[in-house]
């Protein structure tokens, strides 16, 4: 049973049919209690980092959140709800973030290196960089175009936590991982095969049903 | 590297596609879901649903639209047509559309964006503009209510309050190329790229898969929509999309 988190900062109807079409028995909850004995979780989440963060705190997730990912729980973050992992975001003035993964957020510049400027959001399908396609979460997952959305990105030093990048002016995180907590950039919902391939290998490979 | 992006257009009215869509093996070609399905197994990257109903009733059937495209397909799509409040925009995301589309409503209430992106982000609010050549001024003026309506503004000044509003997208057609098949409006769209820091989604003139290619390099427009080419099987986004990369742009 995956258990999707519901803050009210998320398009979960989406990530609900998609599990659906997958075959996957889920359950969304606005309390932690209302869902605390799922195998696995999703974190969605669209909207400001700031507004996110205290929609988290406010529906008592955080300590909920950290506790499972300590438990080794699979945990899957989306967009946002990728975002909200990190140690802080610039977005809306210095917010503090949940501080699962090592890195920060910040806006994309919209300048690259020559001072040509270049257009934000990063908005679009783009291709995939695979740096460890041994993860089970990537099983069957090529270098394939996915959907992003989203004018912040991770910054990071921390190599070992990404599995997969994608090129928009600079090396933007698109997968990251460590242990049993997975993220996604972009949204698996929306990126065709290759994003329901990855929320299956989540369901089905990462969290044992 | 981004791709370009294709996005087919589909009018429906009270719940079913309309302007006659000539797809074979569909048993029901008024389906805007079955038909979603045949573009998404085509290539299309995205898809605008423009709902032309006049009817109350058929507002609301629109919203079990949204439902099913949102249910059975992994492509972004977005919504357009009669979005009024931000409570329709609200609605219509809420039900699974990743972005609405806002066109006269944005042009008579401007605020109407601001209130849009502050609530959902810049990236799920797309603004539609329909502009005409004036023959006589020398500039491209903005029209509302399905080109019916002339407004006072001019299009790179409406681009440019739209983005600083909060728009995340613009939907740029052109009135004097819409239907004519005879290619994009270049210039139209060179001017309003060269003053906005948002995608562009050129529209209205596509006939051919060299219209594509002429919009991607030389305006370098971010995405292309089409309608009747597809729907009347004149040329198929997987055709157009082969095109395209055979000549080095980079598509999905």
């Amino acid at each position: 049973m995956i258990g999707i988190i519901d803050y009210g900062m998320g398009n979960l109807f989406s990530v609900s049919k998609a599990l659906e079409r997958l075959d996957v028995p889920y359950k969304v909850g606005d309390r932690p209690e209302k869902i605390s004995e799922c195998d696995g979780y999703i974190l969605p989440g669209v909207g400001a980092f700031p507004d996110a963060m205290k929609a988290l705190g406010d529906h008592g997730f955080i300590p909920f959140i950290k506790e499972k990912v300590n438990e080794g729980v699979p945990i899957y973050g989306i967009c946002l709800g990728m975002q909200l992992l990190f140690e802080s975001s610039e977005e809306g003035g210095q917010t503090e973030g949940l501080g699962l993964f090592p890195g920060t957020i910040v806006k994309f510049p919209g300048v690259d290196e020559n001072g040509s400027s270049y257009k934000v959001p990063h908005m679009g399908w783009n291709r995939l960089n695979i740096h460890q396609p041994d993860k089970g979460l990537l099983n069957e997952v090529g270098e394939d175009f996915v959907y992003f959305v989203h004018s912040f990105v991770v910054q990071t030093d921390h190599r070992e936590i990404l599995y997969a990048t994608s090129d928009y002016h600079l090396e933007v995180p698109a997968i990251i991982g460590r242990g049993n907590l997975v993220a996604s950039q972009f949204h698996p919902e929306k990126s065709g095969e290759p994003g329901m391939r990855l929320l299956e290998n989540f369901c089905k490979v990462m969290v044992k049903q | 590297m981004l791709s370009k992006r294709i996005i087919p257009c589909l009018d429906v009215k009270d719940g079913r596609v309309v302007k006659g869509i000539q797809f074979v093996d569909i048993r029901d070609a008024g389906d805007p879901v079955e038909l979603a399905k045949v573009y998404d197994q085509q290539g299309a990257d995205e898809l605008v649903f423009l709902d032309i109903s006049a009817s109350h009733e058929g507002k609301k059937t629109m919203i079990d639209v949204v439902r099913s495209v949102a249910s059975e397909l992994a492509i972004p799509f977005t919504v357009g047509g009669g979005i009024r409040t931000l409570e329709d925009i609200k609605e219509t995301l809420r039900n699974g559309a990743d972005k609405v589309s806002l066109n006269s409503s944005a042009v008579q209430r401007p605020e109407l964006i601001t209130e849009g992106a502050d609530y959902f982000g810049s990236q799920c609010i797309v603004v539609a503009i329909d502009a005409r050549y004036d023959e006589d001024l020398k500039l491209w003026r903005v029209y509302t209510h399905g080109g019916r309506t002339p407004t006072d503004w001019e299009v790179t000044d409406w681009a440019q309050e739209a983005v600083r509003l909060g728009a995340g997208e613009i939907l740029l057609t052109s009135m004097n190329k819409d239907g004519e098949k005879t290619g994009f409006d270049l210039p139209l769209l060179e001017a309003v790229q060269k003053v906005v820091s948002v995608p562009v989604i050129a529209s209205g003139g596509a006939g051919s898969s060299e219209h594509f290619y002429e919009v991607f390099t030389e305006v370098d427009a971010d995405a292309a929509l089409a309608a009747s080419i597809f729907h009347y099987k004149e040329t198929s986004v997987m055709n157009v999309k082969s095109y395209l990369k055979e000549r080095g742009v980079t598509v999905r």
